[in-house]
């Protein structure tokens, strides 16, 4: 970091970030101001703050639609897969990061492939499948997917991770008797945190907002995740404003929140991930 | 010492398969496999979900040459590519110009930082439909703005007129995704060696030769990498078209590009521009293809060393 030498200098600074500052938050603050307006108002006084804050919107869009279900579906999807992620690339990250076997630079290199190469590509096949295994419109039908999608990003950061952390640790548990599985779980797991923080925030929000595998392998109401009904109930009440702003609002603030809270860790484990790859 | 690790690492080689068959299978089955099969279905035609008559590249013939698809598929190859175009150049200049900013040293500069990735964490449907009713001429704020600031003539419908539409599309996937260089960017920028500033600042460089000499040339590695992240992004890119333009890419297949092209081929019914499974894959065949080249083409030019770069 270098400092600015010239007051000329960081009032440009400040003005330009400013403005950019309110390109990208006036377009979803004007989404949840809105979302609490009557549809009169929405049209009389488009950008004013509402005159009240009205949940009449919200309150509306949960009474016509399932919202209670969508969250859970997505919440349920979201924490499996991370989780899962987390323990199978974990898993393979310790062999590959620690063992000599045959073949294990093609392995990695082959894990690795899926960094590049699109998932969604493969959709034809996957539909296929999942109607073979009576997993198509389910949600488990996602969880595998978005699982087979986090490995290769799983294990290029844990790989990385585990190299760095030192044999003896494990070479005098060893020689202590602990087994392998043993020196995994209560030596290296508690180690790995940081990094294993930096995964599940990586997969989070592509996982949360993924809408392309919902949108051909869910078909019915009670397994719509959130943005399969957002797009189901945009298209439905589109003409009803008030209405419409409520759904974006209820589809974006539990990640605006998300992001709000924890936007240190956020940054801190996505440049960690960015610096790598 | 050594002896007695060695000859228990042996007696546990089994650990080595059972730690890595999970992944090796959810892997393979669910990512690996599919791709390939896919590819395979690319030379069969027939009714249904899975197509069993044999056909070589009959697919790809028609694929090339037969209207509807070669019209369809040359249209959309061509919205991708100025698609591409226009994002990355947001993405690459947008993203430089907002992460030397913000990595000088100033109160406030956290903030900035961190507010910029807010977008990013977005749906991009969510996204799509909020830049639907900003960008609407009736309602929408954005032609408000020309309004007040008195350039009524500039008042269009930009998601409705063909030449605005994909233009509109690409700022709001650059207004969404800018996050995303920044953070490369400035993680890169931070990386760079304080001292070098310093000795260039006692030199008497200014901010613009700093720039051109001490960032351009440390962080080009992360421009290829921008770059490509856009490239396989914009390529496979879908939800942002379906949310704004419906999955016809409409005004007229003004903004349909490859990944709703794909999506009508293989997933839609026949009367909605469904072409059958085994077109589909055709689809997605040829957009492995191009993402394969076009990867391999911005790693060279980019001279990005493998996927691993020194840190």
């Amino acid at each position: 970091m270098y400092r600015p030498k010239k007051i000329f200098t960081l009032a440009f600074l400040y003005i330009v970030l400013i403005n950019y500052t309110i390109i990208v938050i006036y377009p979803i603050f004007l989404m949840i101001q809105t979302a609490f307006k009557e549809n009169k108002e929405i049209f009389l006084n488009p950008y004013a703050l509402p005159q009240s804050w009205d949940f009449s919107n919200f309150i509306k869009l949960f009474k016509i639609s399932d919202y209670a279900v969508y969250f859970r579906n997505s919440i349920l999807v979201a924490v499996i897969s991370i989780f899962l992620i987390l323990v199978i690339s974990s898993l393979a990250s310790y062999v590959i990061a620690k063992y000599e076997f045959p073949l294990r630079n093609f392995l990695y290199i082959y894990f690795l492939a899926g960094l590049m190469i699109p998932i969604k590509l493969g959709t034809v096949n996957i539909l296929q499948i999942m109607v073979k295994l009576h997993f198509f419109d389910n949600i488990v039908s996602l969880i595998i997917v978005y699982i087979a999608m986090g490995i290769p990003i799983g294990i290029f950061i844990l790989t990385d991770f585990i190299r760095e952390i030192p044999e003896e640790l494990s070479n005098v548990a060893r020689i202590d008797g602990c087994s392998e599985p043993r020196i995994f779980f209560n030596i290296i797991i508690p180690l790995l945190r940081p990094a294993l923080a930096a995964v599940a925030i990586f997969n989070f929000v592509p996982i949360w907002n993924q809408f392309w595998f919902p949108l051909i392998l869910i078909r019915s109401n009670r397994m719509w995740t959130v943005p399969l009904a957002t797009a189901q109930l945009y298209g439905q009440y589109q003409t009803q404003y008030g209405l419409v702003f409520a759904i974006l609002a209820v589809a974006s603030l539990p990640v605006i929140v998300f992001y709000l809270i924890l936007s240190k860790q956020f940054v801190k484990g996505l440049s960690a991930g960015a610096l790598k790859g | 010492m050594a002896d007695v690790y060695l000859k228990k690492k042996k007696n546990k080689r089994y650990y080595i398969l059972i730690f890595l068959l999970p992944a090796i299978i959810i892997y393979t089955c669910f990512m690996a496999l599919p791709l390939f099969n896919s590819m395979i279905m690319s030379f069969f035609t027939g009714e249904g979900l899975i197509p069993n008559q044999f056909c070589g590249f009959e697919n790809y013939v028609r694929l090339f040459t037969k209207i509807p698809y070669k019209e369809r598929f040359f249209n959309a190859f061509w919205n991708n590519v100025k698609f591409f175009l226009m994002v990355v150049m947001i993405q690459n200049l947008g993203g430089l110009f907002i992460s030397i900013l913000v990595t000088r040293k100033f109160r406030g500069n956290t903030f900035f930082r961190r507010i910029t990735y807010l977008p990013t964490t977005l749906s991009v449907l969510v996204a799509g439909f909020l830049f639907c009713l900003i960008l609407n001429p009736i309602w929408g704020l954005f032609d408000k703005i020309f309004v007040v600031i008195g350039l009524e003539s500039w008042v269009r419908p930009w998601l409705g007129d063909p030449s605005t539409a994909l233009p509109a599309i690409s700022f709001v996937t650059g207004w969404q995704y800018l996050g995303i260089p920044i953070l490369f960017f400035t993680a890169a920028i931070d990386g760079i060696d304080k001292e070098i500033f310093e000795a260039a600042e006692i030199d008497g460089a200014g901010i613009w030769t700093t720039v051109k000499h001490i960032i351009l040339p440390l962080i080009t590695p992360v421009i290829g990498i921008i770059t490509i992240l856009t490239f396989v992004g914009n390529f496979t890119g879908f939800d942002i078209i379906y949310a704004i333009a419906g999955s016809t890419g409409a005004p007229g297949y003004a903004t349909d590009i490859f990944g709703t092209l794909f999506y009508r081929a293989a997933f839609a019914a026949k009367d909605r521009g469904g072409w059958g499974i085994g077109m589909g894959a055709t689809v997605a065949s040829i957009m492995f293809i191009i993402i394969f080249l076009g990867v391999m083409f911005f790693l060279f030019i980019f001279k990005v060393k493998g996927i691993r770069k020194k840190k």
